[in-house]
């Protein structure tokens, strides 16, 4: 029996789903807090609280998914930047959750609460609290930063790893055929 | 040296009737009290529910519990001093679209009729005169009355386009709804 040495369906998908996801909210959420009110405005608030939380939904499943899934071992290269990797991802992992996790907090402290895709209403994690929603609005920003840094470290690598070492890294998480 | 005094048997019969004096006769409550008073309002923002209050507001109220058709309500809302839900917000409702609070600064209710619904349960109709608006709106409203004081919860649903409010492109009720749902919470003691 061979090894696997393809990421599973699953994987993939939950992986460009979410990555789809998350470069449509960095440079929303970039955008749309420097506008002035506007009824645009709250419609995109309101889209990138639901798109928000769709990702914190697909976080929880992912990583159900890869606690009971081994993924494939990495391809062999220098250990430096196999231990880059392995801490890029174990970061990505974190943020996935603490950045909408961040996010919903701020709503709920601000007296917002969200109600995903106008229909269903969940719980505010906090009671109303001006001081506590401007924290959790530092932290939001803060860790969305961070997801942006380690986003375009991460792109770069794959493209490095799809371009320059012309290895399989970017293809394992491709959908195709299983070898 | 104490001795019994030959009109104390009349002092307690006539301390006893001032203890059945409010419950036996009809009190009429007069005296809102602002500091156990509150305006409140909640709207909907991309089907959210968003609560908001009024800071300072001026309520008068006359309430016979026995003769609930002769009670009279009104009240004055200072519009400077709500909070809509954040300080951007705050800034956006003084403005020509919402309030126009350099034009009209307060809003203004006066009621015309009172009636019983049964319970504590009563409906207060009136006008109301909102950024230079006059309409009739139609409130409910209970009371609880209790240790000599009454509270008054009314609930009044309005349009706030009926009174322009949220004008131009705030017109559009799949972002702001239409409805604004008010809740005035009154405390209110006998009048002398
Ligand atoms: C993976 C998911 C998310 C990502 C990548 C993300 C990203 C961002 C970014 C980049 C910003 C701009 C930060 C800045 O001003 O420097 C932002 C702002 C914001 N995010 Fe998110 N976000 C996510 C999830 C959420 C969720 C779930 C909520 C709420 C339920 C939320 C609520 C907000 C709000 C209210 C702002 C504006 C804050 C302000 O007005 O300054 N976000 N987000």
């Amino acid at each position: 029996m061979s090894a696997e040495t393809r990421y599973r369906g699953p994987a993939i998908l939950a992986h460009w789903l979410m990555a789809a996801l998350i470069l449509a909210l960095l440079p929303l959420g970039f955008y749309m807090q420097g506008l002035p009110l506007s009824p645009a405005k709250l419609q995109l608030y309101a889209w990138h609280k639901w798109v928000g939380m769709t990702v914190l939904l697909l976080a929880v499943l992912r990583l159900a998914w890869r606690l009971t899934h081994r993924p494939p071992p990495p391809l062999p290269g220098p250990a430096w930047q196999l231990q880059i990797a392995a801490l890029t991802h174990a970061l990505l992992y974190l943020l996935l959750f603490a950045v909408p996790l961040a996010g919903w907090l701020m709503s709920s402290a601000k007296g917002f609460p969200v109600v995903w895709f106008g229909l269903l209403p969940l719980p505010d994690l906090v009671g109303r609290d001006e001081a506590l929603g401007r924290l959790f609005q530092i932290a939001h920003q803060g860790l969305a930063w961070g997801m942006a840094i380690l986003v375009l470290l991460h792109l770069a690598a794959a493209l490095k790893h799809h371009w320059v070492d012309r290895d399989g890294t970017l293809a394992r998480m491709l959908p195709g055929p299983r070898p | 040296m104490i001795r019994p005094q030959p009109y104390a048997p009349a002092l307690v019969f006539l301390a006893g009737l001032a203890l059945l004096a409010p419950t036996a006769q009809a009190v009429e409550y007069s005296q809102v009290q602002p500091a156990a008073s509150k305006l409140e309002f909640t709207f909907k923002q991309m089907g959210v529910p968003v609560p908001g209050h009024f800071k300072r507001f001026d309520a008068r109220l006359r309430f016979d519990p026995a003769r609930p058709e002769q009670a009279s309500a009104s009240f004055s809302v200072d519009l400077a001093s709500i909070d809509a839900g954040s300080p951007e917000a705050n800034a956006e409702v003084a403005g020509k679209q919402w309030f126009d609070l350099p034009q009209f600064g307060s809003a203004r209710f006066v009621s015309s009729q009172v009636r019983p619904l049964g319970g504590q349960r009563y409906e207060v109709r009136g006008t109301l005169n909102l950024k230079g608006q006059t309409r009739e709106v139609v409130a409910t409203f209970q009371v609880k009355e209790e240790a000599g004081r009454a509270v008054f919860t009314a609930t009044l649903p309005l349009k706030r386009l009926e009174f322009g409010v949220g004008a131009g492109p705030w017109g559009d009720t799949s972002i702001v709804a239409d409805q604004v749902d008010v809740r005035l919470q009154l405390l209110a003691t006998p009048g002398k």
